[in-house]
């Protein structure tokens, strides 16, 4: 297999494991006002996040890095086409981002409830910007023949693009409630189960719609790929094992409905990295957008020796913190 | 003029972004530190110090991030056409930042700051060195993507025009990256040092917690003597390497015109810009800068007019020369300032000998305003290289002014611009009202963590 090709993988499952997990947290983050109805409830909320939230952020940055040195034109072309909506994007990551570690440093009210619509916001708009990017790429941007972007803003909001921006958010909403069942206890855990099961359903019909958009915009064939029938299949589990209460596995079920959503854009997308809608002829590809065969090499000798070692201590964090989280009983929050 | 924007933003949100990297990489260290004092003599004065300075490094570590995003979409976004020339050699260093560097520190700070109760102790204390390995690995990869802006080497130059990598270890051994590398190590060391000892100064001059902040000013002081002594040498090496690669930008720090055989340093002076090249020295110091260019007493120096004609003959018809203002004055206010931080470590460390430390009150007094002196340091060290390298954004091979996005106009830089300036200016704000509330109120909630034992409290 060629090395570009090996890089299109690492990549999609950078942004696999991206969506995954800071998927759960942006699903966390949104919910945390709706299923923590009192201050303490809220904490215990964004507490069951609190050790990885930031873990999972770099798997954003890292699919960034990565395309930008393996595939120095895709990130090019895409991250100065995407201009205004990447500033949205930043904005409400900085917005996030802070409100973690700042929230509860200070005891007034209107500060905290500041950060929290912080939290919120940001959690529904970066997994929908992110969401407009990735559907962009598949449906295509006007590119010319320099691979250079030719729209403007407006270009940006393809019809596919928001459906996919909204099918992850759906999607996030759902992980982020299947995890609070699995993270909780008492009234909390009940919420969450609640919601689970409506969004769940919800989620299922977005998803659906989704897929089958996704099979108009791909072309060719009516006939839905083994990823997409198991990512659909997927959320249609993690619905049911949330209403019957199967924590563990409706958690297991919405993460391989999200990681199935991500696949099935980047396996669609393959060999093209971004589509231009004004000439397929200017489609960027694996091929002509690569860097050279020494830096590819170099790299994956780094991702070989070191991404293992990093998913042990990551493995190893998430075991740490297992448990259950309960409001502790004496806290004024 | 959308060339000029992106400038500007690159150049206000990297500065911004570096208020922050060097109290990271600073405190990360110290608070470690802290910590295995505590491992190792069990006095808990130790731990309510490491969890007040480590909620300091916590709130600054929030904003740290979330600016470093902006890095690193930053390239793709405002500066796409030297993206796709550098890609292939400039991207390596980065995500390699990603994978040894992020998944390290976000991981490892994650287990820290929830692990208090969990982990035993030494693994817990693991967890604070891991972090603060994390931070040099970081500020590793980033010099060496930066040195080979400076300094490109290990690469060619491929039949689509692209600089592709040719060899790796190359640029792991560019010497503009290894002094600079120390450089910026030191300066974070120097600028946690800074503020620890300024925290702590603010809390002797009081009379409050009087052992506990003794002991945090002895710790900033024991680290900072040895590394501002270390960082004046290293700074003066850095200047010989970047005279050899980088003649212009050194040229241009002195002001120096016309080419010199032993070439003599001013303190400051009137004039030496473009229109006025034979500036009025004030306090010429013979030989000094012979000696900080090249590192013997008589050598010469070439002057800009000299390397403006070399570079036209070899690069083609154009101006060459950097900002001489900004090479000039940002090289005195690091060198001078240091200077001031090397008498003032001196002194505390004369202070902490002889145990009068806690009751000077001038030098504590002085030790609150030197909180400031490494941001300036550390802002005029970025303008005198990223300034001097101009007008190239990779030194000989790009020029900045062909390395923009073309698809991204003039008006959607003013946007990103004024929103990126505002989000900071509130990011900015916040963040400084948390450290100061913290800083003067913070040591009660310090305490109760420390004192914890049974059911842990919330952490966010």
């Amino acid at each position: 297999m060629a090395l570009h090709t090996i890089w299109f993988i690492l990549i999609t499952i950078l942004w696999v494991g991206f969506f995954v997990l800071e998927g759960f947290d942006f699903g966390v983050g949104a919910l945390h006002m709706l299923i923590g109805r009192t201050e303490t409830e809220r904490r215990v909320v964004i507490n069951t996040i609190g050790p990885w939230w930031d873990g999972n952020e770099v798997w954003l940055i890292v699919a960034g890095a990565s395309m930008f040195a393996a595939f120095p034109n895709w990130y090019a072309t895409m991250f100065s086409a995407l201009y205004l909506a990447l500033v949205v994007l930043l904005v409400a990551l900085f917005g996030r981002g802070v409100s973690f570690e700042w929230r509860g440093k200070r005891d007034s009210s209107r500060w905290r409830s500041g950060w929290s619509w912080a939290l919120t916001i940001g959690s529904i708009l970066i997994p929908l910007l992110v969401g407009v990017a990735l559907g962009d790429l598949l449906h295509g941007l006007p590119i010319n023949s320099q691979h250079e972007f030719t729209g403007n803003f407006f270009s940006l909001l393809t019809g596919y693009g928001l459906m996919t921006g909204v099918t992850l958010v759906v999607l996030c909403l759902l992980h982020g409630a299947t995890f609070l069942a699995l993270r909780t206890t008492g009234e909390l855990r009940d919420r969450a189960h609640a919601t689970a099961s409506r969004l769940g359903i919800v989620a299922i019909v977005v998803n659906i719609a989704w897929v089958i958009w996704t099979l108009v915009v791909i072309g060719g064939g009516t006939v839905p790929e083994p990823t997409q029938i198991f990512g659909v299949i997927a959320v249609i589990f993690a619905q049911r094992l949330a209403t019957t209460q199967n924590d563990a596995w409706a958690f297991v079920a919405s993460g391989f409905g999200i990681a199935a959503a991500i696949g099935q854009i980047f396996i669609a997308l393959y060999p093209n990295v971004m589509v231009s809608s004004t000439n397929h002829a200017y489609n960027l590809t694996v091929n002509n957008s690569a860097a050279g065969h020494y830096g590819l090499v170099v790299m994956t000798v780094v991702a070989v020796l070191f991404f293992p070692i990093v998913l042990l201590y990551l493995g190893w964090s998430f075991a740490v913190f297992r448990r259950r989280i309960s409001a502790p009983p004496t806290s004024s929050g | 003029m959308a060339n000029d924007l992106a400038r500007w933003q690159f150049a206000t949100t990297t500065i911004y972004h570096f208020f922050f990297v060097p109290v990271t990489i600073g405190l990360a260290f110290l608070v470690a530190i802290l910590q295995t004092a505590w491992y190792r003599t069990d006095n808990p004065d130790y731990k309510r110090m490491t969890r007040f300075f480590g909620t300091l490094l916590l709130i600054n570590v929030a904003i740290g991030v979330v600016t470093g995003l902006v890095q690193e979409f930053q390239f793709g976004m405002n500066w796409s056409t030297y993206s796709r020339f550098v890609g292939g050699v400039f991207g390596a260093p980065l995500a390699m930042e990603g994978i040894l560097a992020f998944f390290l520190e976000s991981t490892f700070i994650g287990l820290w700051i929830f692990g208090w109760d969990r982990l035993p102790k030494r693994v817990h204390l693991a967890c604070i060195w891991a972090v603060s390995a994390g931070t040099l690995l970081s500020a590793m990869f980033i010099l060496v993507a930066n040195s080979w802006m400076q300094h490109p080497v290990g690469y060619k130059i491929n039949s689509q025009g692209q600089a592709v990598l040719t060899n790796v270890w190359a640029i792991l051994v560019n010497p503009t990256f290894i002094w600079g590398y120390a450089h910026v190590v030191l300066a974070g060391l120097i600028t946690g040092c800074l503020v620890m000892l300024g925290v702590s100064a603010w809390y002797l001059r009081k009379g409050e917690h009087v052992e506990s902040f003794h002991r945090t000013a002895k710790v900033a002081l024991t680290v900072l003597i040895p590394a501002i002594v270390i960082q004046l040498s290293v700074g003066n090496q850095l200047g010989v390497i970047e005279n050899k690669y980088q003649p212009m930008k050194i040229a241009a720090a002195e002001a120096q015109w016309t080419n010199c055989k032993p070439c003599s340093f001013s303190v400051f002076q009137i004039g030496g810009g473009a229109n006025d090249k034979t500036p009025t020295e004030i306090i010429p110091i013979p030989h000094l800068l012979s000696v900080l260019a090249t590192g013997t007493w008589n050598g010469p120096v070439t002057g800009l007019d000299t390397l403006n004609s070399q570079y036209q003959a070899k690069y083609g018809p154009g101006n060459y020369v950097p900002d001489v203002f900004i090479q000039y004055w940002s090289m005195r206010v690091m060198a001078y300032l240091a200077s001031l931080i090397l008498l003032l470590a001196i002194w505390g460390g004369w202070l902490l000998h002889r145990d009068k430390l806690r009751n000077s009150r001038l030098f504590l007094t002085i030790c609150l305003w030197a909180v400031a002196t490494p941001f300036l340091m550390n802002t005029a060290g970025w303008l005198l290289t990223e300034s001097g390298r101009q007008p190239w954004i990779v030194q000989g091979l790009q020029k900045t002014v062909n390395a923009n996005s073309p698809s991204v106009s003039q008006t959607e830089i003013w946007i990103s611009l004024t929103v990126f300036v505002l989000s900071y200016i509130v990011l900015g704000w916040a963040d400084l009202t948390l450290m100061l509330r913290y800083s003067r109120r913070g040591m009660a909630q310090a305490d109760a963590e420390a004192a914890e034992t049974a059911a842990p409290a919330l952490t966010y």
